[in-house]
């Protein structure tokens, strides 16, 4: 409920750019800040080279290790990507990670998925009825206090006790870690229209549903995709945790235990595994935020 | 005026907040006020005299702690639901995510309108307060004056026989003001309704009303009422109307007498 706003607040084109072009220079300063990290990744190898591995003018050693056997050159690490995957694999690395990271994508949708709607659901009893609020909340936060790495194996156990397929157990892992997010900013969203615009609605009588539908959850839209993007990463954590109890064999998960026990050998490996782990929330996070492009007015996204 | 049944009633009306605490506030103390249908009523006084407190009673947006608050005859709580009043704030409280269209639409929604009769209303509406071009656009591409205006488009959108206004033009400059003055006073004229009016103007007061009803503050009381006899319809001509500038003096005058005996806190 926006009153004092400036009557510009549309990003004002530049004449004579086309309208493409500031999506070209997002991109562009995207690629921008790659390019200082690749360079930081090198200037710390260089660096290490350099002294022979110690912070300069001291004898101190450098925090990590610069050789290669720790961190690989940036291009030992993009090039084995284009190498099989294994000796004599037909297979080349890049196309096991992208099949891995889809198969882990499916379960962290069905885990976002369900996740949001249970959360929102929760925001939605909350808002509602501040006794179920008061008596719930609580857990509802003690609940992302627990590791997640102690819960993972029991969900998986009782799954199985139950006969359930192995990526259902991960899907309820990662819902665990993506209804806590939507469930808090869903309330904070329900409860954020001014009280002005909440006693329009009492004068004109309107009943509850009426104003959960007319104000309360349009209100809440913004908040609701602040919740979504943080969920989409979370998703995918939690379904590459849930993997590693489930002996599920096709993910990111297992591609990231297998390459840690080469790490020895052949740690470029597994710093590819994490690049797909990391690209995956990243493409997860952005699709959420394509939606919310075409869902949310500018003026009301929340950045 | 005697057949007619009062507009508003209030009978011995009290208003506590916070009743059992500490932070107790008498917001209102016997209010005995009676206002005729038709009526343009200003209420006037110093900040925290209870004001919106007195306005949001008769919109049963609060209950009065003792006293009756009759709306139409009925108790407020029942003119509410008959939907017999319209409400604007100072703050045009418009919802982003609707058009200016759908914004009067709103109340007519609630009410269960069907569609096209809704938008047939927003549209005479907008012609009302002259905002038809505007109707596909959002709140936030409109000045803080359009927007009061679509706001009062919106209470007056379903006909009720009560306009409510709490400070409607306290954020507004004085240019923007004094259209928007003359604009009520055409609405008020053109559709014949009760309207009772918050300001911290007198010469605002004067000008709009047919009574002005003074308050005092702490408790909040009403400490006098002024008739506003200049000539209807008014216009920039009432202002330099010589009685206009008298009423303006008995209005002050009479809030004078209040900062007198109650010290300002
Ligand atoms: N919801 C509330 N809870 C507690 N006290 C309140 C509440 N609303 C108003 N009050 C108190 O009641 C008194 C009257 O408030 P009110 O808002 O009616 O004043 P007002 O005349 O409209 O003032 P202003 O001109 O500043 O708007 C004030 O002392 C205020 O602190
Ligand atoms: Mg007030």
């Amino acid at each position: 409920m926006t009153v004092a706003q400036p009557l510009e607040t549309q990003p004002t084109a530049v004449p004579g750019l086309p309208g493409w072009w500031p999506a070209v220079r997002r991109a562009g300063s995207v690629l921008l800040i790659l390019l200082v990290l690749v360079g930081a990744w090198e200037g710390y190898k260089a660096l290490g080279a350099a002294t022979g591995g110690l912070i300069p003018f001291t004898a101190l050693p450098l925090p990590v290790r610069a050789d290669d056997k720790s961190m690989p050159h940036v291009w030992t690490i993009v090039g084995v990507l284009f190498q099989p995957a294994r000796r004599g694999a037909e297979q080349l690395l890049w196309q096991i990670l992208l099949e891995a990271a889809l198969f882990t994508w499916r379960e962290a949708l069905a885990g976002f998925v369900v996740g949001s709607l249970v959360g929102f659901l929760l925001g939605v009893v909350f808002v509602h009825s501040p006794l179920l609020e008061r008596g719930l909340m609580p857990y509802v936060v003690a609940s992302q206090t627990v590791p997640l790495l102690a819960i993972a194996p029991m969900v998986v156990i009782w799954g199985s006790r139950l006969g359930w397929p192995a990526w259902a157990s991960v899907t309820i892992i990662s819902a665990y870690l993506t209804f806590f997010p939507v469930a808090i900013n869903t309330l904070r969203g329900l409860n954020s229209p001014e009280p002005t615009a909440l006693e329009l609605m009492r004068s004109y009588a309107a009943t509850r549903r009426q104003i959960l539908w007319k104000l309360r959850l349009p209100a809440a839209l913004p908040y609701l995709f602040t919740a979504l993007k943080i969920s989409a990463s979370v998703s995918v954590i939690g379904a590459i945790v849930g993997e590693l109890p489930s002996g599920i064999p096709d993910g990111l998960g297992r591609a990231l235990l297998t390459f840690s026990y080469y790490y020895i050998t052949g740690p470029e490996k597994l710093y590819a595994a994490i690049l797909f782990s990391a690209l995956l929330g990243l493409t997860f996070v952005v699709l959420v935020m394509l939606v919310e492009r075409l869902v949310l007015p500018a003026q009301r996204r929340l950045e | 005026m005697s057949t007619a049944q009062p507009a508003v009633t209030f009978r011995s009306v009290s208003k506590v907040f916070n009743e059992r605490a500490r932070d107790r506030v008498k917001a209102l103390d016997d209010i005995n006020l009676e206002i005729q249908p038709g009526e343009f009523i200003s209420l006037i006084g110093p900040s925290g005299c209870g004001k919106s407190t007195l306005l949001r009673l008769v919109g049963d947006l609060i209950a009065p702690s003792a006293g009756t608050v009759l709306v139409n005859g009925k108790p407020a709580p029942q003119a509410r639901l008959n939907r017999e009043y319209g409400m604007v704030f100072q703050q045009a409280t418009l919802y982003d995510w609707r058009t200016i269209s759908h914004n009067v639409q709103l109340p007519l929604e609630v009410l269960g309108w069907p569609a096209a009769k809704r938008e047939a209303r927003a549209r005479e509406m907008l012609r009302l307060v002259q905002l038809e071009e505007f109707a596909r656009h959002y709140p936030w591409q409109l000045s803080g004056g359009m927007q009061q205006r679509v706001a009062i488009a919106r209470a007056l959108a379903f006909e009720p026989s009560i306009l409510l206004m709490d400070e409607p033009f306290g954020a507004l400059d004085e240019m923007t003001r004094e259209r928007l003055q003359l604009e009520v006073l055409r609405l008020w004229s053109q559709t014949g309704k009760t309207v009772i009016f918050v300001t911290h103007s007198i010469p605002e007061a004067v000008f709009l009303s047919t009574r002005v009803v003074v308050m005092s503050a702490r408790p909040g009381r009403i400490s006098g009422v002024v008739e506003i006899d200049l000539p209807q319809p008014r216009g920039f001509e009432t202002r330099e109307h010589p009685r206009f500038f008298e009423k303006i003096t008995e209005v002050r005058e009479r809030l004078r007498q209040d900062e007198v005996r109650t010290p300002s806190a």
